[in-house]
């Protein structure tokens, strides 16, 4: 665990990324996900599956049950019929804890950051599962325990450095303006290393700059992290440009997936998006 | 000119001509601030894991009480009361965390703080139901006789007191500031779904915290209870913590501490040489009037959390 950090962060930090990204094997695979609150139906029978390394886009009309998905795969909402398998594993849902400790880190459409603490304690808190959990030693805070926590702190300083938020590391994250909160929400997630990385709408509410930056910086992780990406997005050039894939959810089905082009193309996305005339 | 007599120079006069009791009026109000204080801890615990009130902590303190009280009764050595009393608490925090905090995951504070309002209730109906509702002495051998240093009167029970605040306060303050749980606890306070998110266990987060806020709790019980004997007026102590959590700031357990010991040292002095100025029993409302004017000028308190809100 004391190795691990270092290095990873090592190729974040400046050396560029020894090999070309490959897209691998299926990291997390969903079948028959169907999911509804009362009567309202938000997911029926989708299935589909992420590959390692890749940035996987989730597009879709309000309401077609895009962020209900990411619910779903992180644990916060528990599907009534289908299985989810990640890494290997399938259950027929995820839980919050488990999801986190086996390495699936997100972020939240509407911010959901600890807005009392300062940047760079949210994003300790990302590495709170990578802490060891001897209690008796965290509680003294001597010897082992406080190295460990100076290791983290190292960690933490050079996610800042890596998303370029050195001059807000001791703000409280609630005095930040809205294109940084969004920013510290993905250190905060980095900080988990995680293997999959959800992100629910990374780009939205963000003017032409502060999206250019975001996107910068979902591509360098993607790339030299190698984590793999799956995010919500509206913005279809952005969407176009970052992601190897592309899934279509309409009315809580999928009706496309495929690469951005192809589904671009598509008849079905195009009237699922621009409305169809009715027949007679 | 009477008037303004008496508020500005009188008291300090009094003060002046007789040092010694000036000081015995002193050690009385840290003796009763360090009470406060003991009650104020229970709350700051779960306001720091839950940015909510807890209404409950005062009924707690008495819930505790009565349990070591009752099981005391039938004969059980005091040490094996004490754990027994504990593990009491701690069920309690299993029990409370899975009937009322799991079904509230991720609503509004003010939700939470209602349900702390019900527990009260409940708590106090189910302390009633179990031991009755008597006056209890409880003497778990704390001494206590008078002494002097220096001229000045003292009581044992007031040194012993001081002694387990200070060490509850030890404890207290190294295992949340300095550990990772310390910044779980405020993450958990702050949004349960970034919590989760995060891999906290929120379940255990607050097994922990209620089991610890018990503990603290059956300690105050047991203080104030071998004081005042256990009854359910008890329970109403909680609202002298108000203040202390006002002035002290409710995210902190040395302003806990320092909040106790300011009201309690006040709330005397005021009574004693300002009292006959003001037509006496300030010490009713002291408290809340600092607390106003802490309202007014430090609202998070002498120790608190700056609260930061982006318009």
């Amino acid at each position: 665990m004391t190795t691990a950090p270092a290095a990873v962060a090592a190729t974040a930090v400046g050396a560029p990324a020894e090999a070309p990204k490959s897209i691998g094997d299926t990291i997390l695979e969903v079948e028959n996900i169907t999911l509804s609150f009362g009567g309202v139906t938000a997911l029926v029978e989708v299935s589909f599956e992420i590959r390692e390394h890749e940035i996987l886009a989730i597009i879709g009309p309000n309401g077609a049950g895009k962020s209900s998905m990411l619910n779903v795969i992180n644990g916060f909402y528990h599907p009534q019929q289908g299985q989810i398998t990640y890494k290997g594993k399938t259950r027929s849902r995820m839980r919050p804890h488990d999801a986190a400790a086996q390495g699936i880190a997100r972020t939240f459409q509407n911010i959901a950051l600890f807005r009392g603490m300062s940047t760079l304690d949210n994003i300790m808190t990302g590495r709170l599962l990578k802490m060891k959990r001897n209690l008796l030693w965290q509680a003294l805070y001597v010897g082992p325990a406080k190295r460990e926590e100076l290791e983290h702190r190292a960690f933490a300083e050079r996610i800042i450095d890596f998303l370029e938020i050195q001059a807000i590391r001791k703000t409280p994250v609630g005095r930040l303006p809205y294109g940084l909160q969004k920013r510290v929400e993905l250190g905060r997630a980095l900080a988990a290393e995680p293997d999959l990385l959800l992100l629910d709408e990374p780009m939205a509410g963000m003017n032409v700059e502060e999206k250019e930056d975001m996107c910068r910086f979902v591509l360098d992780v993607n790339d030299e992290f190698g984590t793999t990406i799956a995010l919500i997005e509206h913005d279809m050039g952005v969407v176009m440009d970052i992601s190897d894939r592309v899934i279509v959810l309409d009315y809580g089905r999928k009706i496309a997936d495929g690469p951005p082009d192809v589904v671009r193309a598509d008849q079905i996305v195009i009237d699922a998006y621009l409305g169809v005339p009715h027949e007679e | 000119m009477g008037f303004l007599n008496d508020m500005l120079v009188a008291p300090f006069l009094d003060i002046a001509s007789e040092p010694i009791f000036f000081i015995e009026v002193v050690v009385g109000g840290l003796s009763a601030g360090v009470m406060y204080s003991l009650v104020a801890l229970g709350f700051v615990l779960i306001f720091k894991a839950s940015g909510v009130f807890n209404f409950a902590q005062g009924v707690l303190a008495l819930f505790a009480a009565l349990t070591l009280v009752g099981i005391m009764e039938w004969g059980v050595p005091i040490p094996i009361a004490l754990m027994m009393t504990a593990g009491v608490m701690v069920a309690l925090a299993f029990a409370i965390e899975r009937l009322v905090l799991r079904p509230l995951v991720n609503q509004e504070h003010i939700i939470l703080f209602m349900s702390t309002i019900g527990l009260a209730f409940f708590l106090e109906g189910l302390g009633d139901t179990l031991w009755g509702s008597n006056v209890k002495r409880l003497d778990i051998g704390i001494p206590d006789s008078p002494f002097e240093v220096g001229g000045v009167l003292m009581n044992e029970f007031e040194l012993v007191a001081a002694a387990t605040a200070a060490s509850l306060v030890a404890v207290l303050a190294v295992f949340f500031h300095y550990t990772r749980i310390g910044r779980a606890l405020r993450a958990v306070a702050d949004d349960h779904q970034a919590a989760l998110s995060v891999g906290i266990p929120l379940k255990t987060i607050w097994i922990i915290v209620w089991s610890v806020a018990g503990i603290v709790a059956l300690v105050a019980g047991i203080m104030w209870g071998s004081k005042s004997g256990v009854q359910f007026s008890l329970s109403l102590i909680a609202l002298k913590a108000l203040p202390v959590l006002i002035l002290g700031g409710f995210t902190s357990v040395p302003g806990a501490i320092v909040g106790g010991l300011i009201i309690g040292v006040g709330e005397k002095i005021a009574e004693i040489y300002w009292g006959p100025a003001l037509g006496g029993a300030i010490e009713g409302w002291f408290a809340y009037m600092l607390a106003l004017v802490f309202l007014v000028f430090r609202p998070q308190g002498l120790f608190g959390e700056r609260i930061i809100e982006r318009v």
